[in-house]
């Protein structure tokens, strides 16, 4: 390669590991300090601040989805494994929302350490799957769980 | 002096009086190929795939979401390469590739997102959210459009060129951050369904047409940049003898007037 163009090569590899190293720096920075998102144990141990708008999210735990008969507005649970956290909602729910499900809210925690949300999001796996596959995956864990159950 | 030789080939390369007359003999086969797959993909997914078990059809809008998002990405590569060697050799052709490569990066950058938007609402309550993932695909948007601007904004065509490629290579930075950012970090959108490393997390019935509509859209990509960069060999060619030529030969009144 000619040297002045290999010289010219030189400066296109610099700019793309200055620009590289620029970023990485500052999304690490940012990593560590915009951390908006919280686990349901991290609010349980304090670690969120109240009433300052944040977002929060884990599975929705069976049967605690409870809804209020004369207006939308619903209470339900999520969970990361280890702690819960009560989440109130006054707005329509996305169509993928349902229970053993992943739900993010975005609101503020009141006193009680229940999110005031103002946003409920579902969030999708992905993993994609026919109806008939998932209704026979179904049938077949619920024929595993009753054999379990018998013995 | 070895090396002096083996270089040749790519010197030849960048004539664009080569690229357009191998280029055209290219296009028919390609535009046969990219109509083939495009119509059998779209039809096999839109039509004949199963549904989803949890969101129904409106899962469907992936055959169009996912390979316009994979050429978005791999498409900057190609503008970015192609900057680099414009750069480096101080290549026309490579300059025109690239020139071309931001629009068509563009508008299947909005396509991915606007895609998303639609089958957001349904899915997760909500067309926009801030995440990592989306927020990264916006910042896209704003580097091939950053691309194109910057080729119209000098008077001399040199320092456009320069200043472009200079953008497209820091841009490049993005790219992975783009793939990697659903991993990096908790963000709403949901991880890749399609990976390098394992069989992909989809019913097999669902994944074949959608590898049919990413070969598609590489196929569309490349017809596309082949399209779009011949119509600028011509514009900026245009006072050569040999496209002159080609015109006269194409509209022979109308050019015998104007030579004249």
């Amino acid at each position: 390669m000619h040297p002045i163009r290999r010289q010219r090569l030189q400066f296109v590899i610099l700019i793309v590991v200055a620009a590289s190293v620029i970023v990485g720096l500052m999304a690490y920075m940012l990593g560590q300090n915009a951390n908006y998102f919280y686990t349901p144990s991290q609010i349980a141990g304090g670690e969120a601040p109240q009433a300052v708008h944040i977002r929060a999210g884990g599975m929705v735990v069976d049967g605690s989805v409870k809804r209020s008969p004369d207006s939308l507005d619903v209470q339900f649970e999520v969970s990361d494994g280890m702690a819960t956290l009560v989440i109130q909602y006054g707005g329509i729910l996305p169509d993928l929302f349902g229970e053993g499900e992943a739900a993010i809210a975005a609101g503020k925690l009141d006193e009680n350490l229940v999110l005031q949300a103002t946003e409920v999001l579902a969030k999708h796996d992905e993993k994609y799957t026919p109806p008939e596959v998932a209704d026979a995956m179904n049938q077949a864990y619920k024929l595993k769980q009753q054999q379990e159950a018998n013995q | 002096m070895a090396s002096g030789r083996s270089w040749n080939w790519f010197h030849r390369m960048g004539s664009p009086r080569w690229f357009y007359e191998t280029t055209g003999r290219w296009l028919p086969w390609l535009w046969v190929l990219t109509l083939a797959l495009m119509i059998t993909g779209l039809v096999w997914g839109l039509a004949f795939a199963p549904q989803d078990a949890k969101q129904g059809n409106s899962f469907r809008i992936i055959y169009l979401h996912v390979p316009a998002s994979f050429l978005a990405l791999a498409g900057y590569y190609i503008m970015a390469i192609a900057g680099a060697v414009g750069l480096i050799w101080k290549m026309k052709l490579s300059y025109m590739v690239m020139k071309s490569a931001a629009p068509i990066g563009a508008a299947l950058t909005f396509l991915a997102l606007f895609t998303g938007a639609v089958w957001g609402k349904p899915t997760w309550g909500t067309y926009w959210v801030w995440d990592a993932r989306i927020t990264s695909m916006l910042i896209l948007l704003f580097l091939y459009l950053g691309v194109l601007a910057l080729q119209y904004a000098f008077h001399s065509r040199e320092a456009g060129n320069k200043a472009s490629a200079i953008l497209a290579l820091v841009g490049t930075v993005n790219i992975p951050i783009i793939y990697k950012s659903v991993d990096w970090w908790y963000t709403l959108h949901q991880p890749a369904t399609i990976k390098l490393t394992s069989a992909p997390s989809m019913h097999p019935d669902m994944f074949q047409p959608l590898l049919v509509m990413i070969l598609a859209l590489y196929s569309f990509y490349a017809l596309a940049l082949i399209l779009f960069t011949r119509a600028e060999i011509l514009q900026r060619e245009s006072k050569t003898g040999w496209v002159r030529e080609l015109a006269q030969q194409a509209h022979p009144a109308q050019s015998a007037g104007v030579t004249k």
